[in-house]
Formats: structure tokens, sequence, C-alpha cells
């Protein structure tokens, strides 16, 4: 039953992924020429009627693919570079800004989440702070800082901090009072009632704010890179967009949906050690 | 006064009511005492203040009035001298069956090595029926599987004093049943000062060496320290018919039916120090009631 279910929903996606093709196909077909021979002022302009439609085709879009993934880690100067060395950059910058929002996240939503009274006082700073689109921070953060890629990595730390510390704060404070009981009578030391019974107790909650803040963290690095340039899948679809090359705009779209998948796939991985069933 | 093992004295909780200056006083003047090695069972209506007075005696919960002496010493806090059965078995979800008791044996000694702690937790799993599902977590175990691992644990930390609160409460009759027995076989083995609250007046029979009985809350006290006359080991299959069955039975159940809730009108004018009137049923001219102890003398 479990297969056939599993065939059912193949069979339906593949006709899906078929028919949006399709269209997408039949939608960017070149027209016929109205007045064969005649260019309009335009075409004139851009040096001929030989100009692709304006949408490339799936088709050029897959063979552009295979061509970029063929070769994913050229280097040929700061305007050409392969989209696996792109991306590269732009998982680079996700994973320092992550990471730094990790290490103070967690400790102080520990901290926040046991203590009801700092649980109050920075709830309003953490209301405002949250809401706030990080790139606005942008301006401030190159003004201070003065360079453009640790820049891009704090705006990311910024955006990643809340979700995970929101979590953590909620799972420590929300650890079920039993069990808090039992490390109470088995006489464990605070340390250890920390390590041993809430951050278990915490760790689902914990590892779905971090879902959440690597998924914002990847949305944020597009948007970032075309502010700063340089290198990274944002500044890729940017200056793609100033070649007009559409072909790689849409290849880099979908990189961008794929890489944000398996970012979210691999927390989904760690979050399967630290799952309980309760 | 001769010293008990653990002695409560004077013991009153009250809370704070909303709209009133007048906290509610759920139990108050609460005297008693406990041998070593003795099971006593508490029972009494809903909201007598059982759960609370289990709860000072562990530690987790702290008195309005009086204090609890165990072994000399009062006690102030939650500690690994008195170990706790709850109601909901309260393991940890993410540890194995082992793990469970482990994680409180290593507690309890923390100097002893892996194969020392996993030995010890194993005796103990093994008292209880539970050695093959060693590796499974508590989602992966029935009711009372669960609570049986919560006995398990709280028997192996061998704390001075075990409480239990309701602990076979959430089980099904059949089950409840046969972990009693396992119960009163692993109690025979280690002989724990046991204080169980329950609400079965059966399995107090079953169980206990002495039940306490609570008139209805609020200003709850403990009226009666019922004496179980019936001789061990006892079994569920042929307790009934033990002479001293019924009349122990029978004084229970007309305790909670009748007499919780008129003696709880009668003691707001009785004497806040008294003492529990200790009752024989099975031979009731052992201890002839002396109401002028009871009143104010």
């Amino acid at each position: 039953m479990l297969a056939n279910l599993n065939l059912r929903a193949a069979i339906v996606s593949v006709i899906f992924l078929i028919t949006a093709l399709g269209l997408w196909q039949l939608a960017t077909a070149p027209q016929a020429l109205t007045g064969a021979g005649e260019l309009s002022e335009y075409e004139m302009l851009m040096g001929g009627a030989s100009q692709p439609s304006g949408i490339p085709a799936p088709s050029q879009v897959f063979s552009h693919a295979v061509d970029e993934l063929s070769r994913p880690f050229y280097d040929a100067g700061p305007n050409d570079k392969g989209i696996g060395l792109q991306l590269a950059y732009s998982v680079g910058r996700v994973m320092a800004g992550f990471g730094l929002a990790v290490l103070v996240a967690i400790p102080l939503g520990f901290v926040i989440g046991m203590s009801p009274v700092l649980n109050k006082a920075f709830n309003p700073y953490i209301q405002v702070l949250k809401p706030i689109s990080p790139l606005a921070w942008m301006p401030l953060a190159l003004f201070i800082i003065k360079d453009s890629n640790t820049s891009a990595i704090f705006v990311i730390f910024i955006c990643s901090i809340w979700p995970m510390l929101i979590n953590t704060a909620f799972g420590v404070a929300s650890v079920r009072n039993d069990w808090l009981n039992v490390a109470r009578t088995l006489e464990l030391s605070k340390l250890r009632t920390a390590f041993t019974v809430i951050l278990p107790a915490a760790a689902p909650t914990i590892l779905t704010g971090m879902r959440i803040s690597v998924g914002i963290a990847w949305l944020v690095i597009v948007a970032a890179e075309m502010l700063v340039g340089g290198t990274g899948v944002g500044y890729y679809v940017w200056n793609e967009w100033n070649n007009l090359d559409l072909a790689s705009v849409i290849f880099a779209i979908l990189m961008i949906g794929i890489v944000g998948m398996l970012l979210d796939g691999m927390l989904v991985q760690v979050s399967r050690f630290v799952r309980y069933q309760d | 006064m001769t010293a008990h093992f653990l002695q409560i004295e004077n013991l009153a909780r009250r809370f704070p009511q909303p709209g009133s200056k007048e906290p509610t006083t759920v139990f108050e003047g609460v005297n008693f005492s406990i041998e070593k090695g003795e099971f006593v069972c508490i029972i009494g209506h809903s909201g007598c203040g059982k759960s609370t007075i289990l709860n000072v005696l562990a530690g987790l919960d702290h008195p309005s009035e009086g204090h609890v002496i165990m072994d000399g010493k009062v006690i102030e806090g939650p500690s690994r001298d008195q170990g706790v059965i709850f109601q909901n078995h309260s393991l940890l979800p993410w540890l194995s069956t082992l793990h469970n008791v482990t994680f409180a044996v290593r507690a309890r000694w923390p100097k002893w090595n892996r194969a020392r702690i996993r030995e010890h937790s194993v005796k103990y799993l093994e008292m209880v029926g539970l050695g093959e599902v060693l590796d499974r977590k508590p989602a992966q175990l029935s009711g009372g599987m669960r609570q049986r691992v919560g006995i398990a644990r709280a028997f192996a930390i061998e704390p001075k004093l075990l409480l239990m609160d309701e602990p076979f409460g959430a089980l099904d009759a059949l089950t409840r049943g046969v972990i009693q027995e396992e119960l009163l076989k692993i109690w025979a083995r280690t002989h724990q000062t046991v204080f169980m609250i329950t609400h079965d007046v059966d399995e107090a029979v079953l169980l206990a060496d002495r039940v306490l009985l609570m008139t209805n809350g609020p200003n709850a006290r403990v009226a009666e320290s019922v004496i179980v006359d019936i001789p061990r080991p006892r079994e569920r299959a042929t307790l009934h018919e033990q002479p001293g069955y019924y009349p122990v039975r029978n004084h229970l159940v007309e305790f909670l039916v009748r007499r919780a809730k008129t003696l709880a009108s009668a003691a707001r004018d009785a004497d806040p120090r008294h003492t529990p009137r200790t009752v024989n049923p099975v031979k009731p001219d052992t201890f002839p009631p002396r109401p002028a102890l009871v009143r104010s003398g």
C-alpha cells in the first residue's frame, strides 16, 4: 500500500513536471515573424533578427545547466566564475553567520529560558529586533565594519539569531516539571541538570529554531550579495541579469532552491538524533 | 519521646486565596511517625492534601508550619535520601529503559564505574521483570512497564525513604494487580521504608503495615492510624481468606464513606496538636478508643 502510494505520487509529480515544462516551452517558442525580412527599429539596433526571444525555453536552460554543471569550479576573473564556486561563497557566508548565531543564541536562550526574570526583561527587545528586515542593518554594518564580506556575514548572523533564541528559550522554559523534579531528587548540580535533562528535553525545539534560522539565512544571503557584490550566488544572479543572460538567471534560481533544500535536509538529519517520542 | 525514623510534627500547608486575605488551609496539625522498614499508606478524598504532604516529605514543597525529621535531620529540600515515584512515571523519554535507571544510579554513587552501575541497574530492572527490554525507549513500553521502570529506578538508588504518589493510578486493574505483587516482592527483599498515597482500599490492605486516614479538606487532618494486622507474605489471591481482611477493609471503607466528612467538621474544634488515634480493627481491644486524648486535654 505504501509502495503503491509512493508510486502514485511519483506519477502525479512527473505529469505535473512535464505539463509545466511543456507550457513553458510553448510559451517561449519563437513566434512566426510578421512581415518577414522587415526588422523593427529595435531589432536593427540589437544587430538583427537572430536575437533569441526574451525568456529562454526550458531546453535552453537545460543545455546551459549541463554546460555550467560540467565545470562548476572554474574561475575566469571577477565576473566569470563557476556556479559551484559562487554557491560555495554563499554557503560559506551563511555557515559563518549562522555558526556565530548558534554560539550566541543557544547559550543566551538557555539563560533566558531558565530565568523567568530575564525572560520578561529581554522579551520586549527581542520582539522589537525580530521583525527588522536584516537588510536594514546593511548600511550600519557597512559603515561600522567597513568590509562588505564581513557585513554580509553580520547580516546573516542578525537574521539567524532570533528564531534560535526564541525557540531555545521556549524549549528550555517548557521542560516538564516532572523531569526537573527527577533531577532535583537526585541532587544533580545545576550544570548537570542543564546538560543531562534540560538540553535533551529542549533539543527538538532548538533544532526547529535552527531550521527556521538557516532557511531565513539562505533567503537573506541572496539579497545581501546583490547589495555587496563581488562573489556569491546573489551577485551571480544580479550579474547575469545585467548581462541579460536569463538562462543563467533561471539556472541560478533552481540551484538556490536545491541548495536551500539540502541545508534544511542536513538539519533534519541532525534532528533525528535528538528527537524523542513522549 | 522515643525517636522515630520519620517524624512529622504539626505540619500545615496554607495557600493564599485570590480575592481574600484569609489563606486556605489545606491541612493542619498533621502529626504522625513512620518506623524504619515500615510500609505506610495514606488514604483520603481528593483535595485533602495527600500529595502536598508527600511533596513536603520529598522536599519538593515547603510546609507553612511544622517540620519533618528524618533520621534525626530536618528535611529542607529534595535529596537522594528520598526517592520518589510519581503518578505519571516521569521517565526521561530520550533515554532507554536501562539508561533511565543508570542515570539515577550514577547520580547516587558517582564513584562507581560503568560496569558496576550497569550491573546494579540491571539487577533492579530484572526484579520488576524488565530484563528483556533494556534498550527500549519509554514510548515503546506499555503503561505498566513504564511504571515498573519508575519503580526499579526508585528502588535502585536505595533511598532511606521511598515516596509513591498513586503509582498505579493510571493503570488498568489487571496490570495494577500484577505490579502490586511485584512491588510486594521487591519490598520484601529490600525492606525499604515506604510512604504511599493511594485511593484504592484493597491496595492499601494488600501492601501496608499501617494505613493513615485523612479527613476531608480544607482543614484536613490525619484522623486515624489503622494497623493492618494481616500476616505476611500476603498474596492477592488469598488475601480475602485471611481473618483480618474484612475487619480492616470494612473499617477503611466505613471511614471514607461516612466519617471522613463528619470528622472534618468536628476536627475544627479539636486540639490543633492531636495525634491520630491508633486503631487495630482485627483486635479492637488492643487500642481502645481514647476520646479524652483526641479532645483538648
